[in-house]
Formats: structure tokens, C-alpha cells, sequence
């Protein structure tokens, strides 16, 4: 049996890793796959804590995070199209508007 | 070691992986194939757990739908290698170190804390689809509807958003 540990450690390593994607990718698209990661990486602590607690309300919870996931994915993938076609660049250095 | 665990670490190993070339992975469309690994591998460490129900979900609406969005804008909006525009100072020097600080904060908690987690229940504790889907029409019957709201205001926000101007 694997302990419920081992599965919350990779949570942590695969959140990290989302964080540091965002920190340091210049495309605006993988930016947003970054949070998509983040996201998958509390998923799997909810369902680690839903076994480990042997009550199904942390698989529940998964399941609205991800109906809120596929809604996030559709409104920034609209942004993304948006912001592409006004900077004809997909680098969020040149999304600049706001900048001083 | 014991079967669960080795298949544990096979499919840990791959989900690192798979986020490791998402992040190295110039080019936008690989990034995304190597998030499809990431979540497929996901998808089978949940199939370990015995949630069933999620594991499919997480193949369906995120390896299917959310992705297959994905690689349609990248392919749509024609992207290509990103550039390399110079790092900020700060992102370089403080940026990585926090990252890892912070992995290794909740790396720490986790071991100070796991003689406190309960035992996990014995394998083959499988959550039916039954018992979910019981408890999502009866106890959380008004957040399932909301969500449904939810969509459909992001699907006509998205059409909005991304509609051209005539």
C-alpha cells in the first residue's frame, strides 16, 4: 500500500514545478498549461486525502475543480486569442500596456 | 516493495518528468504533449488510489476537451518557438531558490506531519460511481447546478471574447 505521504510529496513536486513554468516561460499559452498543472497537482492532494480519510467528499471537491478548470480554460484561451491578434506576439513581455 | 508501490513510482517518475519538459520544451505544442503525459499519469496514480470515477474523468475532460483546446489555439494562432528575451535579475536569482524553498516547506510539513495522517484505507476500497453521483445529486445538488451556471457563462464569455469585431 502506498502512503498517503508519497502522493502529497509529488503534489508538492508537481506544484512547485507549475510555479516555477509560470515564473519563467515567456509564451502566454504555456503560462496557462502551468496553472493547468498546478491545478492537477492539488486534484491529486484531494483525492490522496479523500482515501486517506476514507470519505468521498475530497473526489467530489475534484470534480468541481475541474468543471472551474475547463471554464478557466475556456475564458483565457478566448483572452489569448484576443491578446494575440491586438500585440501580434504570443510573449507576455510584449503585453505591456499597463507598464510605466 | 510491493507491487502498488513500484507502479507508485513509475507513474511519479513519469508525472515529473512530464512536468520537467513542459517547462524545458521550447516550442508551445510540445509543452502541451508533455502536459497530456503528466496528466495521463495523473490519471493512472487516481486509478491506484481506487477513484475510479475521477480517473476517467481526468482522461476525458482533461486529457481529451481541455487539451485538444489547447493545441487547437496553438495551432490556430500559429505558434511558434518562444523567444528568448532577457530574465529579470531578480527572477533569475530569487525566482528558482524560492521555488525550491517553497517545495521544500510543504516537503517538510508533509514528513513532520505523516505519523498524524490516518492509515489509508485497504486496497481494493474502491469509491463507486454510485456513491458519488448519489452524493453530488443529494448534498451538492445546489453547487453541481451553479456549475452549470458557471459554464455557461464562460462559454458566452469565451464566444464574446473571442468573436471578431465587424
Amino acid at each position: 500500500m502506498v502512503p498517503t505521504s508519497h502522493y502529497l510529496l509529488l503534489s508538492a513536486i508537481l506544484f512547485g514545478l507549475g510555479i516555477v513554468g509560470f515564473v519563467f516561460k515567456r509564451n502566454i499559452i504555456t503560462l496557462f498549461m502551468s496553472i493547468e498543472l498546478m491545478l492537477n497537482a492539488v486534484n491529486l492532494a484531494f483525492v490522496a486525502f479523500s482515501q486517506s480519510l476514507g470519505k468521498p467528499y475530497g473526489e467530489v471537491f475534484v470534480l468541481f475543480v475541474i468543471v472551474v478548470a475547463a471554464a478557466e480554460a475556456a475564458v483565457g484561451l478566448g483572452i489569448i486569442i484576443l491578446t494575440a491578434r491586438n500585440r501580434r506576439s504570443l510573449n507576455v513581455e510584449r503585453v505591456d500596456l499597463l507598464k510605466l | 516493495m510491493t507491487a502498488p508501490l513500484l507502479i507508485f513510482f513509475v507513474l511519479a517518475t513519469l508525472a515529473v518528468l512530464g512536468a520537467v519538459s513542459l517547462i524545458l520544451q521550447r516550442h508551445p505544442i510540445h509543452s502541451a504533449l508533455s502536459l497530456i503525459v503528466v496528466m495521463v499519469a495523473l490519471a493512472g496514480l487516481y486509478l491506484l488510489m481506487g477513484a475510479e470515477f475521477v480517473a476517467a474523468v481526468q482522461i476525458i475532460v482533461y486529457g481529451g476537451a481541455i487539451m485538444v483546446l489547447f493545441v487547437f489555439v496553438i495551432m490556430l494562432l500559429n505558434a511558434e518557438e518562444e523567444e528568448r528575451t532577457n530574465f529579470s535579475k531578480l527572477a533569475t536569482y530569487a525566482g528558482i531558490p524560492l521555488a525550491v524553498a517553497m517545495t521544500g516547506l510543504i516537503a517538510a510539513a508533509i514528513a513532520r506531519s505523516s505519523g498524524a495522517l490516518p492509515a489509508p484505507a485497504p486496497s481494493g476500497a474502491l469509491t463507486s460511481t454510485k456513491t458519488l453521483s448519489m452524493l453530488l445529486f443529494s448534498e451538492f445538488v445546489y453547487p453541481f447546478e451553479l456549475t452549470s451556471f458557471l459554464i455557461l457563462v464562460a462559454i458566452l464569455g469565451a464566444i464574446v471574447l473571442a468573436q471578431r469585431e465587424s
